[in-house]
């Protein structure tokens, strides 16, 4: 299952953070530093999975901005792999051509969206017009 | 009131949100913790404020900080607050806020309760799903005992985006509150078949998760999901699935049966790597993996290439050059290795080649393979190149995996692969000169390990050693390498405790009393008093013998002059030893000075053969006669009374004194009786090493300790070698030793032949590889019950002879073929008349940028004779010319590098370089050749056309290019109309491409665009409508009415 999912920029500094097993707060600094650097390290083509401690990072880059989702043992990489790029895809349409500002601006909209893909750390949806059906509607409702 | 509400509005505008607090922060890089601070005093004002609005806002603020690491707990009251707001999109921020700060252990959230039912059961969707996503973050045991009904009846919801996200949040539920499982299964099984696929692929989400977790209970259900396979279409659902039947397939074999078919087509068929990744990992390691490998060899028996199957498209997964496959493959390998180690040995050299991976974590995934793949014959070679990676290796994290892996690979199964223990001694001492390791104890561990028992080595382990030593400053030098001067340990040791084989024990004395020794830490500085002592005595031996006696006192008095320096050491281990050394060194001393002999006193000391021992040795030691191991050796205490006597004896308390005589005089009854229940005792505890009965019984009958069985090895290599040993020279006298045992093996294995004819008795099948033939040259000790078998030599020598045989047959073939040629030739003089040839153009290429073009010319010998000595020639023209080889002149011919018999004809090539490209060219040329027989020279003229159409290339282009290309306003324009054509328009278009090398940019209806590259990259843009017309545009307009030209005729042709 998916331990998290954070995108951090290229300064280490966390742009969003979803934890689906409890960690106290005074740990995740820690882990969150220690996550990235394990990514931020690494080189272009080295491959995109990391051996953490007694789970696994996937992570990948857009632009200045690293998504890493941690994930235990069972987990399917490829396909955490594959939902990172679903989600920045779906960040894409939401937002029209995304980039960083967007998500710090927008965080609680970020969060509707990754909520309706993971939930209890398991990938749940993946449709892109599913996934942001509630979160248009809720804007329309928004507007008036 | 109004006056409030305004002000609050008022206040509002003033207020920061989010996006002022993200901006802010970004711009006080410097003081950001103090920027912040003031933003939380800030939010704190705000949340005194009745005004939800500016309450929300706060909050949302506050969830970004905490994303950031602050804490934002004294909060969660305020955000209860604003989840109970009754406007949507404060509620949305206050429930975000609580899924991310709060956790079981918040004590609001028994106050949400509540609450969150009444937003669930609202009549807003977005409300019910808000609160739904919500709850999956904080449920709480409470809470998913209070909601558990009201979750359940949304799972029926008339919205299917409810429906979706109860059936998610059940999940959480059952894990929480497990007795909510029961009445809710049933309704969650019906999910599986709902219309929606959104509220489907989420049941059989937390299905599949649940039966993980499971598998027993969820066994019915498996022709409902073999069925949602087989039907759906989503990656990430297949891949659930799959996970699923994994768990379930070791209940039921039957599955595995029918899973055979539908994963097959799924590997075969599916285009997302993710889920052939899923489907080999998942089916075929899973369920194949203890603890049930009855099951699954059955299934691997159902399963009728399973393995290779798989192995080859993992294969193909670790070629591919994403590295994200190879890592994977190479994973998913590893899980097979442990199953099917035979159908991955045979990728070796692809794992090997993953060993010069650029990336760390793919080397260590390859690291991991090679443990299981070696054997004897590959282990040397296997290990050399891991050495090499040592060399190479930058980052000690790597270096220490890879030297761990070495030791690991070598001494693995009992030092099973390894034939040459002074290769790996080599090894082990090249492994020293490591920088920055931290695993000298392991190194050290090894070194001693072999050298105890490997009785043949020691002679070559203690030269080793002693140089070692020698060169201990090289070692210690730098703080970096402490770690590996725990060999220092080893070498010490060894060259003490086997100081008979030192070519030069002195020497060696000499260095382990170095004054630098006492930089060591205490437990190497002890090892060294320690064996300097024992080194000391066998110098003393080799001294005594000689007639001069000032050279053993001279020892002495080295041993009196250094040794102080160890007695002052802080270590207790170390001063003891050598202070208790140094007291026996000078009583040595004061006895030589009398000129007594105390050598062999000395060594007496030290005296004592250490032979390796079993685990399991001492039970096979008979018991000595006289020995009763049931009697009492000394009275036991009285808690060993059983524990009911206990409570008896404290509260009386005269009994223990009488039971003490009692005790005294226990009769053989007794005896006995206790022997039986402490044998039942010990039969019923875990820890207790039981003795096997038969084996005690073998040994009963010969006793002494010589029948513990220690191995008799003889040497054949010749052990010195000068200097620290390469490890590499080991490999090649490997080679020719393993050469000669076979060619000697060869020899017996006749004889046995002949002799064994008869009777074959024993077929050993144990050891199923051919390998085994390697006998080590070294033997370790292995004092387990066992010795490993040869194995049946029948087998290798029968795959040898078919191989020869296939050989053979290959050999046979490809001379049958020559023959064949040859005969050919012969076979066709007849005589005729007259010949004809036609040269055909067939195609022009260009090679490369140089336009060189590549003309291929078909020769068909149509007459009835024989041709040969063709020679072609062309008349070179100004632009384009014929290549000739260097040093033949501008007009001397080519000769056509075959000979055609009647009715055959063969294809040659001939290179001209052409300089413009844009004008056809027509190149005269003549063919000269030799009819068989009439041995008169014949000619024959041709031409050559190169058509403009010739130099274009094929080349897609999409067609936003076409249209810049096209915009770009560089291009000439120009255009055709052809008159007369009368064929289907796709026919036009078919036509012109074929002909003409364009392809298809786009068609609308009547009209098409199309594109062409020339070899000079002249871009050639064609518009052709269905009135066939074709406008044209061009960068060369030369080139373009030419290939108009062209086109035209192409079309009045038909």
């Amino acid at each position: 299952m998916i331990k998290f999912m954070l995108m951090v920029n290229r300064q280490g500094q966390t742009r969003l953070s979803r934890y689906y097993t409890p960690v106290e707060l005074s740990r995740r600094a820690v882990l969150e530093a220690d996550v990235v650097r394990c990514c931020l390290t690494r080189k272009k083509d080295q491959c995109s999975f990391v051996e953490y401690k007694d789970f696994k990072l996937i992570y990948r880059q857009y632009a200045a901005l690293y998504i890493v989702v941690g994930v235990t043992d069972s987990e399917n990489e490829l396909s955490v792999y594959e939902l990172v790029h679903n989600f920045v895809e779906v960040l894409d349409k939401y937002f029209s051509r995304v980039v960083s500002l967007d998500i710090m601006f927008n965080l609680d909209r970020v969060h509707i969206i990754l909520d309706e893909m993971i939930q209890n750390g398991h990938i749940v949806e993946t449709n892109k017009s599913r996934v942001l059906a509630p979160l248009t509607a809720l804007d329309k409702m928004a507007d008036s | 009131m109004a006056l409030k509400i305004v002000k609050g509005s008022i206040d509002r505008m003033f207020d920061k949100n989010l996006q002022d607090l993200v901006r802010g922060i970004r711009n006080h890089k410097e003081d950001e913790a103090k920027y912040i601070s003031t933003c939380i005093d800030e939010i704190k004002q705000e949340l005194k404020q009745d005004n939800i609005a500016v309450k929300a806002n706060a909050v949302c603020k506050l969830t970004y900080l905490q994303m950031l690491g602050y804490d934002v707990s004294w909060a969660a009251f305020n955000i209860v607050e604003v989840m109970s707001s009754s406007k949507f999109t404060y509620k949305r921020i206050g429930y975000l806020a609580a899924s991310q700060c709060f956790h079981e252990s918040t004590d609001v959230i028994m106050l949400t309760t509540n609450q969150i039912r009444k937003d669930l059961s609202s009549p807003n969707q977005y409300d019910t799903g808000v609160a739904l996503t919500g709850l999956s973050c904080f449920v709480t045991p409470d809470l998913a005992r209070d909601l558990a009904n009201d979750i359940m009846t949304l799972m029926s919801h008339t919205k299917p985006y409810i429906r979706k996200k109860a059936v998610l949040i059940m999940y959480k539920v059952f894990l929480k509150y497990p007795e909510s499982l029961r009445p809710a299964f049933p309704r969650l099984k019906e999910k599986l078949e709902d219309p929606d696929p959104g509220v489907q692929s989420a049941a059989v989400n937390v299905i599949c998760e649940l039966a993980r977790r499971n598998p027993k209970n969820y066994l019915s259900l498996a022709p409902l999901f073999f069925k949602l396979m087989t039907s759906s279409t989503n990656n990430w659902v297949l891949i659930k699935i799959i996970k699923l039947f994994g768990a379930l397939t070791p209940l039921e074999p039957r599955l595995g049966k029918k899973l055979i078919e539908p994963l097959t087509n799924l590997i075969h068929s599916t285009s997302a790597m993710s889920l052939l990744y899923e489907c080999v990992n998942t089916v075929y390691i899973d369920v194949n993996t203890p603890p049930l490998p009855s099951l699954s060899l059955s299934l691997c028996l159902y399963l009728s290439l399973p393995p290779q199957l798989c192995v080859q498209k993992l294969r193909i997964l670790i070629e591919d050059s994403d590295q994200n496959l190879k890592y994977l493959g190479l994973l998913a390998m590893s899980k097979i290795l442990k199953t099917h180690p035979k159908s991955v040995q045979s990728h070796k050299d692809l794992i090997l080649q993953c060993l010069d991976d650029k990336d760390e974590s793919i080397r260590l995934r390859a690291l991991d393979l090679l443990y299981g793949m070696v054997s004897k014959k590959n282990l040397m070679e296997i290990v050399k190149k891991l050495m090499l990676h040592v060399d190479k290796a930058e980052g000690t994290t790597y270096r220490d995996e890879l030297l761990t892996k070495i030791i690991d690979i070598c001494s693995q199964s009992n030092y099973q692969y390894i034939t040459n223990f002074e290769w790996y001694i080599s090894i082990l001492v090249e492994l020293t000169r490591l920088e920055g390791t931290r695993h000298g104890h392991l190194i050290a561990s090894q070194m001693l390990d072999v050298a105890i028992r490997v009785k043949a080595i020691r002679g070559f382990a203690v030269a080793q050693m002693a140089t070692l030593l020698d060169n201990a400053h090289l070692l210690t030098g730098n703080m970096q390498r402490m770690g590996i001067c725990e060999v220092l340990y080893a070498a010490a040791w060894i060259c003490g405790e086997f100081s008979e084989h030192l070519e030069n024990p002195m020497q060696t004395l000499e260095a382990m009393l170095r004054p630098k020794v006492a930089t060591l830490p205490g437990h190497i500085q002890a090892v060294y008093v320690q064996n300097a002592a024992k080194l000391f005595a066998t110098v003393l031996k080799s001294q005594e013998g000689n007639t001069d006696s000032t050279a053993a006192q001279e020892t002495s008095q080295l041993m009196i002059d250094r040794l102080p320096l160890f007695v002052q050491s802080a270590n207790l281990e170390v001063q003891e030893r050598a202070s208790c050394i140094l007291q026996l060194v000078k009583y040595i001393q004061k006895l030589q000075q009398k000129d007594v002999e105390v050598a062999e006193e000395v060594s007496a000391l030290f005296a004592g053969e250490l032979n390796p021992v079993a685990p399991k040795a001492q039970k096979k030691v008979p018991v000595p006669e006289g020995l009763d191991l049931d009697s009492w050796i000394n009275e036991p205490p009285s808690e060993s009374e059983s524990e009911d006597e206990q409570p008896k004896a404290i509260f009386a308390k005269e009994e223990p004194k009488h039971s003490r005589p009692r005790r005294e005089e226990v009769d053989e009854k007794e005896l006995a009786k206790r022997r039986e229940a402490r044998k039942q005792e010990q039969a019923n505890n875990p820890f207790y090493i039981k003795a096997s009965p038969s084996s005690q019984k073998v040994y009963q009958e010969a006793p002494g300790v010589e029948h513990i069985p220690v191995v008799q090895i003889d040497l054949s290599v010749p052990l010195k070698v000068p200097g620290l040993p390469m490890s590499d020279q080991y490999v090649k006298l490997e080679e020719e030793r393993r050469q000669k045992e076979r060619a000697e093996k060869k020899k017996k294995e006749k004889k046995k032949r002949k002799e064994k004819r008869s009777g074959r008795g024993k077929k050993h099948d144990s050891g199923p590889e051919s390998e085994e033939d390697i006998t080590p040259a070294h033997q370790v000790d292995i004092v387990t019950e066992e010795m490993p078998e040869k194995s049946s030599k029948h087998k290798k020598k029968k795959q040898k002879k078919e191989k020869e045989e296939k050989e053979k047959k290959k050999k046979k073939k490809h001379h049958h073929h020559h023959h064949h040629s040859d005969g050919g030739g012969e076979e066709a003089v007849q005589n005729g008349t007259v010949e004809e040839e036609e040269p055909l153009l067939t195609s022009l290429k260009n090679k490369s940028s140089t336009y060189q073009v590549v003309v291929s010319v078909i020769f068909e010998n149509k007459c009835d004779s024989f041709l040969k000595s063709m020679e072609f020639n062309v008349l070179d023209s100004l632009n384009s010319k014929l290549q000739r080889p260097e040093g033949s002149g501008p007009h001397d011919g080519l000769t056509v590098p075959f000979q055609l018999p009647p009715g055959v004809s063969n294809e040659a090539r001939f290179v001209f370089t052409v300089q413009s490209i844009i004008m056809p060219q027509k190149l005269k040329g003549t063919l000269t050749f030799i009819v068989k027989d009439s041995s008169t020279h014949e000619k024959l003229d041709f031409k050559l056309h190169f058509t403009c159409t010739s130099y274009l290339i094929t080349t897609p282009c999409y067609s936003d290019a076409f249209a810049k290309l096209l915009e770009s306003g560089d291009l000439k324009c120009s255009s055709v109309r052809l008159e007369g054509v009368n064929m289907p328009f796709h026919h036009l278009l078919a036509r012109i491409c074929f002909h003409h090398h364009f392809s298809v940019v786009e068609r609308i209806d009547s009209c098409a665009s199309m594109y062409s590259r020339s070899i000079q990259g002249h871009h050639v843009c064609l518009l052709v409508k269905v009135t066939v017309s074709i406008d044209a545009k061009c960068d060369e307009p030369t080139l373009l009415g030419n290939v108009l030209d062209e086109i035209k005729q192409t079309f009045s042709q038909c």
